[in-house]
């Protein structure tokens, strides 16, 4: 191994166990202790790691303890860095990162939530996945019954911070909302006008997806995967059957992969498009979304031509795609973005010449660079707040290593820059399906899955539009699961539009809260 | 100004005469799966990889009874593929909203061969051909007793108790220009209050239950229920657990039922339309 992995190894010589590598995308670090902070510190110092996700797995049966996984990745290393360690049944605690690291806030509080382990110095370690009217459960532990009906709630739902002072003034809102979009609480604290605070309350579309994956089969959990968030299907579903294909280390036909990519790619520019036009929908230019929603129906309906499913379900499966295209399909598809293209253009031009449009726009809902580095922002928004991240070109996988493409960073963090984000990255998706539309597609489209061994572990990571998916699984018996962690980007971001709100007004909110478009059902699971 | 109004004049009428003419589905679409009794040699292939258990089988001694319900179908199509003998097929019917939950329900009664393969068909029930008379016909006298009231005009609360967005994404595209569903007086209102229509997406959460009963409440009479997606409808993959009730219909009085994962914008229109009374329903067969 290189040398950045023997520097490792010297210096944290105490803490380190054993290194291995399962394959060639990901790296294990096992250490002896839940004390990573010197650890992390370090990476994050001298080599600019970042930490991606932290997540928990009950091995109380098998190996006597909980296990506490955190993933780092380094600029110009595709491999990710997971260290596992190690949390007593009998001292269900680990020092929390939380305060040096914003970004895992959140995650290390659903490690409490979930698997009843106490993360010990969280600046805020309040209950965040589960609301304050639960009863104490922690569902994911293994001796919780998926099925267990749980008593009525009691007491409060929801514990706010108060926020004090003349003429300010708490605004809850949800969790149903005025529009037709999905259930999420938000407590506003107002001076006037302006906001001073945001407090969110998620996990209202919580239904157990986790526990629930730890009982399927793999080939029913794929169906799972496409229902974490249902304007990610494809997206989910890829990086879910990535990671059985990792684990049961078989080879995936370039020709499914390519035709992944090209389907990766169109649910990109769906959401996308659907975006620019809802994010002119909520200053008031209404035309410009009825151009948006009538261009991204072009492409639904290609959808449907390509997958027999308009939000391209049904498609995916381990080993490859379900169905292979004739030629028809693919003519079908490049008359399609060829007649798009044109039309977004001229939707890009409509939008830019509306001067009160980009007024409303600019300067709207500032998400800085240093704050979105401290949160760990990911995706479109990071990438417009100057986040130059993006795991097709870090981590390729499909058939992202054949084409070329640009990865647009802007650091101004506005509402305005989140919508340029996603207008580039629409006419860079375009030039990738094309590229690979123009492969000539042979050979095979789906393999011969293999027996899945038990007990292997394997991460997988897809750019969804909204940005970074990750899912960890580990095989069980019988093509069944052990767990599967989902991590979807809007669990990174939410804590990303409480800033980018303060000092804005209320009804602005929506705006801003659309430039995000963050999942709830993906972050709620 | 002059631009935006040259823009739409060049962009025309784009809005679809649908349910006034048939919609143009692509030929790769995949609808209902419908099922062959007569020629069926063996169901448990179909029910082995049937990903939310719509279809299963219940077995005695030499009996068999193979139970499909299109209220937990995903319209995956594997099914069709793993049936060896033609029987499943693969449609492109998506009018499938119903008043009456059993009516998205069949089945059939087999016996066994040794091998476990069906040897005869016995019986085939379900569909609206075969539900209760009188059950039926309470249902189509509220529907009328709506559309007296309201007329022909309809607003629409929408509530997602708990869903992947999925049926959201659909739900959105019937205001796009193309589905327009503003055209039949119909539109999506911000408070229950003025709501005729609670349209709900699940499976309904624990966490969701209390919103979506105040929102109910908040509704002036007569209101009717709408429950949308195989979610909506049965609570789908996601079933009942620690997290998720289930269906809508575990909460509320459900009036009509919309399958699909999720439905098309047309199929929603259809049943939005059934449950105002201002289209017939078909028949499952």
């Amino acid at each position: 191994m290189s040398t950045f992995f023997e520097t490792l190894q010297q210096r944290f010589a105490a803490l380190i166990q054993s290194m291995s590598a399962e394959h060639d995308e990901e790296v294990y670090l096992l250490v002896t202790d839940p004390d990573i902070r010197a650890l992390a510190e370090y990476l994050r110092g001298e080599f600019e790691a970042r930490l991606v996700t932290v997540f928990a797995e009950d091995r109380r049966s098998a190996e006597g303890v909980f296990h506490n996984y955190y993933v780092f990745e380094r600029k110009g290393d595709a491999r990710y860095l997971i260290v596992r360690t190690p949390v007593r049944a009998d001292h269900p605690e680990f020092p929390s990162l939380s305060a040096e690291l914003p970004a895992v806030n959140w995650q290390e509080r659903e490690i409490q939530d979930w698997f009843g382990l106490k993360a010990v110095g969280h600046p805020n370690p309040r209950r965040v996945a589960l609301h304050d009217n639960w009863p104490d459960i922690h569902p994911l532990r293994k001796d919780f019954v998926l099925e267990t009906v749980l008593p009525p709630f009691e007491g409060e739902r929801h514990i706010y911070r108060p926020a004090l002072g003349e003429g300010v003034f708490q605004v809850p809102v949800g969790p149903v909302h005025a529009g037709t979009i999905e259930p999420g609480h938000f407590n506003f604290a107002v001076a006037g006008e302006p906001i001073l605070y945001l407090q969110l309350r998620m996990f209202y579309t919580h239904k157990g997806t986790e526990k629930l994956f730890e009982k399927l089969p793999v080939h029913k959990a794929v169906f799972l995967a496409e229902s974490i968030s249902g304007d990610s299907s494809f997206s989910h579903g890829t990086a879910f059957c990535q990671a059985v294909e990792r684990a049961a280390q078989m080879e995936v036909p370039l020709r499914a992969r390519i035709m992944r990519t090209i389907l990766l790619e169109l649910e990109r520019i769906c959401n996308h498009v659907a975006d620019i036009g809802a994010i002119a929908t909520d200053v008031g230019f209404v035309v410009a979304n009825a151009h948006a929603s009538r261009l991204k129906e072009m492409l639904v309906s290609v959808n449907e031509q390509l997958t027999g499913n308009r939000l391209l379900r049904g498609m995916i499966c381990v080993g490859g795609v379900r169905r292979n295209w004739n030629a028809v399909q693919l003519v079908s598809l490049r008359a399609t973005l060829d007649a798009f293209a044109s039309e977004f253009q001229d939707l890009v031009v409509l939008i830019d010449s509306s001067e009160s449009t980009r007024d409303r726009l600019e300067q709207t809902g500032v998400l800085l660079p240093e704050k979105a580095k401290a949160l760990g922002i990911v995706g479109v928004a990071g990438r417009a707040s100057g986040m130059d991240l993006d795991v097709r070109r870090d981590h390729p996988y499909a058939a992202y290593g054949r084409y070329p493409f640009r990865v647009p960073i802007y650091q101004v963090g506005d509402v305005s820059h989140r919508m340029q984000v996603r207008i580039d990255e629409v006419k860079e998706s375009l030039g990738i399906i094309r590229s690979a539309a123009d492969e000539g597609l042979h050979g095979e489209f789906r393999a011969q899955v293999p027996p899945i061994p038990a007990d292997r572990c394997a991460l997988s990571a897809v750019e969804g539009w909204r940005g970074e998916i990750i899912h960890w699984i580990r095989t069980g018996p019988d093509h069944h699961l052990e767990r599967c962690k989902v991590k979807d980007p809007s669990l990174n971001n939410w804590p990303a539009l409480v800033e980018a709100v303060q000092g804005n007004i209320i009804a602005d909110f929506p705006v801003i809260n659309k430039s995000f478009n963050l999942s709830y059902s993906g972050t709620d699971r | 100004m002059f631009k935006i109004l040259q823009r739409t004049i060049a962009t025309g009428i784009v809005t679809k005469a649908y349910p006034a003419e048939p919609a143009q589905v692509s030929a790769h679409f995949r609808g209902r799966p419908h099922f062959d009794f007569e020629r069926w040699q063996d169901a448990q292939p179909a029910a082995d990889v049937c990903p939310t258990g719509a279809i299963s089988l219940r077995d005695e001694g030499d009996s068999r009874r193979v139970i499909v319900d299109y209220g937990l179908c995903v319209f995956c199509g594997l099914c069709a593929e793993a049936s060896s003998d033609q029987a499943v097929l693969i449609t492109e019917e998506f009018e499938l909203a119903t008043p009456n939950r059993h009516n998205l329900i069949l089945t059939a009664g087999y016996t066994l061969n040794p091998d476990r393969t069906h040897r005869r068909l016995e019986t085939v029930r379900g569909g609206s051909g075969n539900v209760e008379a009188d059950a039926e016909s309470v249902g189509q006298k509220a529907r009328e007793t709506i559309h007296k009231v309201l007329g022909r005009s309809l607003a629409i609360r929408e509530v997602d108790a708990g869903s992947c967005n999925g049926c959201e994404v659909e739900i959105v595209a019937l205001n796009n220009p193309i589905h327009d569903i503003e055209r039949f007086g119909i539109q999506f209102v911000a408070s229950p209050r003025h709501a005729d229509m609670l349209l709900v997406t699940g499976p309904v959460t624990r966490n969701m239950e209390l919103a979506l009963l105040k929102t109910y409440r908040a509704m002036p009479e007569p209101k009717v229920v709408v429950a949308v997606g195989a979610c909506g409808i049965s609570g789908g993959i996601f079933g009942e657990n620690y997290a998720s009730l289930g269906g809508v219909d575990k909460v509320l009085p459900v009036d009509v039922y919309i399958p699909g994962c999720p439905p098309r914008p047309q199929a929603l229109l259809y049943g939005i339309l059934l449950a105002v009374g201002r289209l017939g329903e078909k028949t499952l067969r």
